[in-house]
C-alpha cells in the first residue's frame, strides 16, 4: 500500500499551491482503492483452462461522482481541503468522511413522504429534531461500513461468459480447502426425498426424509448431533429459535425434538401438518396442515396462538416473510394468500397464476416474492403496496421449490437441476434471463434452503442431500449480538434469555412492522373531535379575528365592523380558491372509470 | 495480504475465525453489522423492551429513603445549607430548631429557639450562620457550628420587633434579609431596624422569597389574596397579581428569572411569568387539599409541592398534571418541602413530627453505577421516551396507587368539575350567541393585576 505523501511536508511554492489549492483533497480511501485495484491487477490475470476468471467486486466507496457529507456548516464543503495546525502540518483529511447517498439511504428509517396532519408548533420541532437525529444516525451507520471486515464474493466469466456453465466441481477445485469442504453430497438414497432446514445461525442443519430418516448435525465439522428414525413419514423439519430444539411434522401429528433426538413434546393439535415455518421473533411455530388449517404455536409457552381456517383445502405451499413475519399459503387455485395471527381472514390475496402454485418464496428485505405454479411460470412479484409483478418466466419445466438467499439470489428447484438467478444487489429482484448457476443433482429436488452467513446452498432431493456453493450468495459479516455462527455454548444461553424476553407478541404482526412507530393519524383525528365535542369548542381552533384599537377615532363601530367583514372575506375566499384547486383533481380521478374495470388491469403496465 | 482473486471471491467460505470461536473468553470485539435486513422488527422489539423497562421502572419505584424523628411537634419549616448537601436544618411548632446531618440520618443540634412557632428558617448565602422568626416577635441569627465546650447555644443577634413575623429569606449575595408579616421590611444584617419596609394593602403576609438570579426582586404573598412583587431598591412595590383564593407560598425559578410558582389554597399551582401576570404560564392541578409549599428543583425543569392531603406531588414546569406523587401511611398534612441541592432527593416535614426524605426519581438506583448498568440505564430512558405516547405503556407509567382518600377525593373532585363545566356549556347554548364567553382555566382563577 502507498503511503499518503504529507502535503505539508513540502509546502510548494506561492502559486503552485494556488493550484493545488484549486485541486479536490485526496482521500486516503481513493488512494486505497486505486491501491488495491492496482494490486489486483499487476500480477498477469490468472488465464483457467476456459479463459474465465473470477474477480473480486469493485469496491462500492469508488463511486466519487456521487458524494454525501454531512455536516453542520456547509461551507465546509468548500473550505479548500488542507487546514494548517500549530505544527505547520497540514491535515490532508479535514473535515468528516465522505459517504455516499445510496448507503445512508439503506439506512435511513424516517419516511419524510408520510407527514402528520397540522402538528402544533412544539410537536413540528420535536419531529425535526428527531428527523435530523435519525439522519445523522443512518450517516454514522453508513459510516460504520467502513469497518465490515469481510466483503462478498461472487463469480464473474470473462468477456461475458456464462456464468452458469461453471460446474461445481470447478468451484471446488479453485477454492481453498476449508471451503471446498462445504461442498459434500450425503449420499442417503434409502430414506428419501429429504427436507432440509438450517439453524438461524447458518451453523448446523437438520434434515428428514420421507421415510423416517431425521437427523441433525454441525455441517461446518460434520459433527453429527443426533440421528433417529421415527418410523413414520416426516413431511418437513424445522428448527425453533436455536439449535437445541427441532421441530419435525410427522404423519399425524407434529414432534418436537432436542439435539440428542429426544422426543420433548407431541404436539396433537397440529396434525397431518405438510409444511413447518418458525418466526424467530415471535416464537411462533406456524403449520400448515393437509385439513386446511394454518396453526401458530407459540413455543415459548405451548399454547395455541391462532389456529386460521384458510377454506382453499390442502395447505402445502407455505413460506414465511422475514421482513414482516407475515405467512404466505399459496392454493390450487392460483392464489397466495398473506395471514397473520391477529386477523381471521388473509391479510391479502393476490392471484399469481393459472393453475395451482407450487412454490413461494420471500426475500429478506420483504419487497420481493417468487412464486412458480403449475402453467410453469416464475414470476416476481413486488410486496411492497399493490403487488404488481415485476417480471415472468416460463419454464421447460416449472420450479418445485423456490429459495431465497440473504444477498437476493434466488435458486429453483426443477426436477433435478437446481438454477441460481442472481441481482444487482442486496435490495434488487434477480433478472430471470440468465441464470447465475446450474447444477444437477442425483434425484429429484424436495427442499431447498441457501445457509445464512455461508455461501452455501443446501439441497434436499430423493437422493439425499447436497452443499453447493454458491459464491456471493450470502451477507458476509454477522452481527455477534444477533447471530453469531460462532457463539459458545453460555453465549447461546445468554442471548436466548435476551431474545425471550422481547418476544414480540403474536398480535403486532403485520403487513408494515414500521407501524407502531408512526403517528396514528386516524384515530388522532377521532381523538381531537371527540375533545372538541366533549369541551363545547375546538382548543386548536384559531380565535376569531378581534381588530385592534386604533387612535384618532378611526376606531367607530363602522370601521371596525369593515376591518372584520374585510378580513372574513379573505378568509372566505382563499378557502374557495382552495376547494376550486380540489375539485379538478377529483375529476381527473373520476375520467378512467369510463370503462368497466377489470381484475386484469393490475397486471396492465 | 496476499490474496488471489479466489480468495476474495470466497468471502464467508473461506473465513478462518478460531480467534472468534469464544468471544465470552477472548476480548475481541464483537463483530457488529448495522445493516437492517439483518436485524428485523426493530421497531416492535424496541416497542417490547421499552414495554419491560417501563414495568421495571414500577417494580423499582421505592422512592421512600429514610424519615428523621426528633421533633416533638409538627415540622413547619425546612431549610437547605447552601455550602453542604448533608447539613438540613428544620423548625418545628414548638419552637425547636434541629439541625440534621442527611448521611448519617441524626440529628446533630437542637436548640430551642423560639417560645410558640418557629414561623420561618433561612440560612446565609455563605452557609456560616442561619435567621429564624417565631411567634415571640423576634428574628434571631444564630451560627451554623455549635456552641463549643462550656458555651451556652445562645444566638449571635436577637432583633425585637413590634409585630410577629411569618416568614424570612436571605438575599443570595450581600448581607441583607427580609421579613414578612404585616408588611414586607428588608433588613441589613447589621442594624435593628428595617432599612425599608413595604406594604400594599392591609393584611398579613404568609412568605416572602427573593429571586436567586436578578437578586433585588422579592415576591411575596398575603392573605388578602394577592401575589405581590417588590424590587428592593425602589420603596414601593412593583405590581401585584390577585387570584381567586389565598396564594400560601411562592418560589421562584433558580434558572428562569422571572418564572416563579405559587402554591395555591384551591388545590392548583400557578407558574407565573412575571411580566404578563395576567395569565399564568401554566396551571398545575392535581392535588386534592389546599397546597402549602413548593420549591423548585435545581435544574428548574421540575418542582415539588407539599399539600395539605397528606402527599406530596411533583410537577413538571411544562406539564399542568404531576409525574409522581409520594405519600405513606402515616405521612400527615405536609408543611414543607424542600429539594436538596444536587437535585436527587425530597426532603418533607409533616404534622406528625417527622422529616421524611425521598428519592426524586423514584426507581433510580443510588450509589456507583458500573458503565454497562448506566449505559442501560440510559438505553431504557430512551427507549422509554420514545414510546412513551403508547397507550398500553402510557397507562403502566402513569398509574400510581394513591391512599383511599386521596382516590375518592379525585372522583369526587372530577365529578364536581364535569358538573361546573356541563353547566357552563349550557349557559352558553341557551344565551345570546358571543354574549357568554367561553373562559380558559388559565384565566379563570385570576381576578385582577395590579401595577
Amino acid at each position: 500500500m502507498e503511503t499518503v505523501p504529507k502535503p505539508g511536508s513540502n509546502v510548494p511554492p506561492k502559486k503552485e499551491r494556488l493550484q493545488a489549492k484549486k485541486k479536490k483533497p485526496r482521500r486516503y480511501w481513493e488512494q486505497e482503492t486505486t491501491g488495491t485495484a492496482a494490486g489486483a491487477s499487476p500480477g498477469p490475470p490468472r488465464k483457467r483452462k476456459r479463459n474465465r476468471e473470477l474477480r473480486p467486486q469493485k469496491p462500492k466507496k469508488n463511486d466519487t461522482s456521487k458524494k454525501f457529507r454531512i455536516s453542520k456548516k456547509p461551507r465546509e464543503l468548500k473550505s479548500p481541503g488542507p487546514q494548517r495546525s500549530l505544527s505547520g502540518a497540514q491535515d490532508p483529511f479535514a473535515g468528516p468522511a465522505p459517504v455516499s447517498v445510496e448507503v445512508v439511504q439503506k439506512y435511513c428509517r424516517i419516511d419524510k413522504s408520510k407527514e402528520v396532519p397540522h402538528p402544533k408548533t412544539k410537536t413540528r420541532s420535536r419531529l425535526a429534531a428527531a428527523e435530523a437525529q435519525e439522519e445523522e444516525t443512518s450517516v454514522r451507520a453508513a459510516r460504520s461500513e467502513l469497518l465490515l471486515a469481510e466483503e462478498p464474493g461472487f463469480l464473474e466469466g470473462e468477456d461475458g461468459e456464462d456464468t452458469a456453465k461453471i460446474r461445481q466441481a470447478d468451484i471446488v477445485e479453485a477454492v481453498d480447502i476449508a471451503s471446498a469442504a462445504k461442498h459434500f453430497d450425503l449420499n442417503l438414497r434409502q430414506f428419501g426425498p429429504y427436507r432440509l432446514n438450517y439453524s438461524s445461525t447458518g451453523r448446523h442443519l437438520a434434515f428428514g426424509g420421507r421415510r423416517g430418516h431425521v437427523a441433525a448435525l454441525d455441517w461446518v465439522t460434520k459433527k453429527l448431533m443426533c440421528e433417529i428414525n421415527v418410523m413414520e413419514a416426516v413431511r418437513d423439519v424445522r428448527f425453533l429459535h436455536s439449535e437445541t430444539l427441532l421441530a419435525v411434522a410427522q404423519n399425524r401429528w407434529l414432534h418436537i425434538y432436542d439435539n440428542q433426538g429426544i422426543e420433548l413434546h407431541c404436539v396433537r393439535r397440529c396434525d397431518r401438518a405438510t409444511r413447518l415455518e418458525f418466526l424467530p421473533f415471535h416464537f411462533l411455530l406456524a403449520t400448515a396442515s393437509e385439513t386446511g388449517f394454518l396453526t401458530y404455536l407459540d413455543v415459548s409457552v405451548g399454547k395455541i396462538v391462532a389456529a386460521l381456517n384458510a377454506r382453499a383445502g390442502r395447505l402445502s405451499v407455505m413460506t414465511q416473510n422475514p421482513y414482516n413475519a407475515v405467512i404466505h399459503l399459496g392454493h390450487s387455485n392460483g392464489t397466495v394468500s398473506l395471514w397473520s395471527p391477529a386477523m381471521k381472514e388473509p391479510l391479502a390475496k393476490i392471484l399469481c397464476h393459472r393453475g395451482g402454485v407450487r412454490a413461494v418464496a420471500v426475500d429478506p428485505t420483504g419487497t420481493h416474492m417468487a412464486t412458480s405454479g403449475l402453467d410453469h411460470q416464475l414470476k416476481l412479484f413486488d410486496l411492497r403496496g399493490t403487488f404488481q409483478p415485476l417480471s415472468a418466466r416460463t419454464l421447460p419445466q416449472g420450479a418445485g421449490h423456490l429459495a431465497f438467499s440473504q444477498r437476493g439470489l434466488l435458486a429453483a428447484g426443477m426436477g433435478d437441476v437446481v438454477n441460481i438467478w442472481a441481482g444487482q444487489g442486496k435490495a434488487s429482484p434477480p433478472s430471470l434471463e440468465q441464470p447465475y448457476l446450474t447444477h444437477r443433482l442425483s434425484g429429484h429436488v424436495h427442499g431447498l434452503q441457501f445457509c445464512p452467513y455461508e455461501d452455501v446452498l443446501g439441497v434436499g432431493h430423493s437422493g439425499g442431500i447436497t452443499s453447493m456453493l454458491v459464491p456471493g450468495s450470502a451477507e458476509p459479516n454477522f452481527d455477534g449480538l444477533e447471530s453469531n455462527p460462532y457463539r459458545s455454548r453460555k453465549q447461546r444461553q445468554e442471548w436466548e434469555v435476551k431474545a425471550l424476553l422481547e418476544k414480540v407478541p403474536a398480535e403486532l404482526i403485520c403487513l408494515d412492522p414500521r407501524a407502531l412507530a408512526e403517528v396514528d393519524v386516524v384515530s388522532l383525528e377521532q381523538a381531537k373531535k371527540e375533545r372538541a365535542e366533549r369541551l363545547g369548542y375546538d382548543p386548536d381552533a384559531t380565535a376569531p379575528f378581534q381588530p385592534k384599537l386604533k387612535q384618532k377615532g378611526r376606531s367607530s363601530t363602522a370601521s371596525l365592523v369593515k376591518r372584520k367583514r374585510k378580513v372574513m372575506d379573505q378568509e372566505h375566499r382563499d378557502k374557495v380558491r382552495q376547494s376550486l384547486e380540489q375539485q379538478p383533481q377529483k375529476q381527473e380521478k373520476a375520467k378512467p372509470t369510463g370503462a368497466r374495470p377489470s381484475a386484469l388491469d393490475r397486471f396492465v403496465r | 495480504m496476499d490474496r488471489g482473486p479466489w480468495w476474495a471471491t470466497f468471502n464467508g467460505l473461506h473465513r478462518v475465525r478460531h480467534d472468534l470461536r469464544n468471544l465470552a473468553c477472548i476480548h475481541t470485539p464483537i463483530p457488529r453489522n448495522y445493516d437492517p435486513t439483518l436485524h428485523p422488527f426493530e421497531v416492535p422489539r424496541e416497542y417490547i423492551r421499552a414495554l419491560n423497562a417501563t414495568k421495571l421502572e414500577r417494580v423499582f419505584a421505592k422512592p421512600f429513603l429514610a424519615s428523621l424523628d426528633g421533633h416533638r411537634d409538627g415540622v413547619n419549616c425546612l431549610a437547605k445549607n447552601p455550602k453542604s448537601l448533608t447539613t438540613v436544618l428544620s423548625g418545628a411548632c414548638d419552637g425547636e430548631v434541629k439541625i440534621w446531618n442527611l448521611t448519617r440520618r441524626k440529628c446533630i443540634r437542637t436548640i430551642q429557639a423560639h417560645e410558640g412557632f418557629v414561623r420561618g428558617i433561612c440560612t446565609r448565602f455563605c452557609g456560616t450562620s442561619f435567621f429564624t422568626v417565631g411567634d415571640d416577635k423576634t428574628v434571631k441569627q444564630w451560627k451554623m457550628d455549635g456552641p463549643s465546650c462550656g458555651e451556652e447555644e445562645e444566638p449571635l443577634h436577637t432583633i425585637l420587633g413590634k409585630t410577629v413575623y411569618t416568614g424570612i429569606d436571605h438575599h443570595w449575595k450581600e448581607a441583607v434579609f427580609a421579613t414578612c408579616g404585616q408588611q414586607v421590611d428588608i433588613w441589613d444584617e447589621q442594624r435593628t431596624n428595617p432599612i425599608c419596609s413595604m406594604t400594599w394593602g392591609f393584611d398579613s403576609i404568609s412568605s416572602v422569597k427573593f429571586n436567586p438570579i436578578e437578586t433585588f426582586l422579592l415576591g411575596s404573598c398575603a392573605s388578602d389574596r394577592n401575589i405581590v412583587l417588590y424590587d428592593m431598591r425602589q420603596a414601593t412595590p412593583l405590581k401585584k397579581v390577585i387570584l381567586d383564593m389565598r396564594t400560601n407560598t411562592i418560589c421562584w425559578n433558580p434558572m428562569e428569572a422571572f418564572i416563579f410558582t405559587a402554591a395555591n389554597e384551591d388545590y392548583n399551582l400557578y407558574t407565573f411569568d412575571m411580566r404578563a401576570l395576567d395569565t399564568p404560564v401554566m396551571v398545575h392541578m392535581d392535588h386534592v387539599s389546599a397546597v402549602l409549599d413548593v420549591d423548585y428543583s435545581p435544574t428548574g425543569r421540575e418542582f415539588v409541592s407539599a399539600s395539605f392531603d397528606k402527599s406530596i406531588r411533583i410537577f413538571p414546569v411544562d406539564k399542568s398534571r404531576s409525574r409522581e406523587v409520594y405519600h405513606t401511611k402515616r405521612m400527615q398534612h405536609v408543611i414543607c418541602v424542600k429539594w436538596t441541592a444536587d437535585s436527587k432527593y425530597i426532603m418533607c416535614g409533616s404534622d406528625e413530627m417527622n422529616i421524611r426524605l425521598w428519592k426524586a426519581n423514584a426507581s433510580e438506583k443510588l450509589g456507583v453505577l458500573t458503565s454497562r448498568e448506566k449505559a442501560a440505564a440510559d438505553y431504557n430512558q430512551k427507549l422509554k421516551e420514545k414510546f412513551q405516547y403508547h397507550p398500553h405503556i402510557k397507562r403502566i407509567s402513569r398509574h400510581r396507587h394513591l391512599p383511599k382518600s386521596i382516590y375518592s377525593q379525585i372522583q369526587e373532585q372530577r365529578i364536581m368539575k364535569e358538573a361546573r363545566r356541563r353547566k357552563e356549556l349550557n349557559r352558553i347554548k341557551h344565551s345570546k350567541p358571543g354574549s357568554v364567553q367561553m373562559v380558559s382555566e388559565k384565566k379563570k382563577h385570576i381576578v385582577a393585576v395590579v401595577k
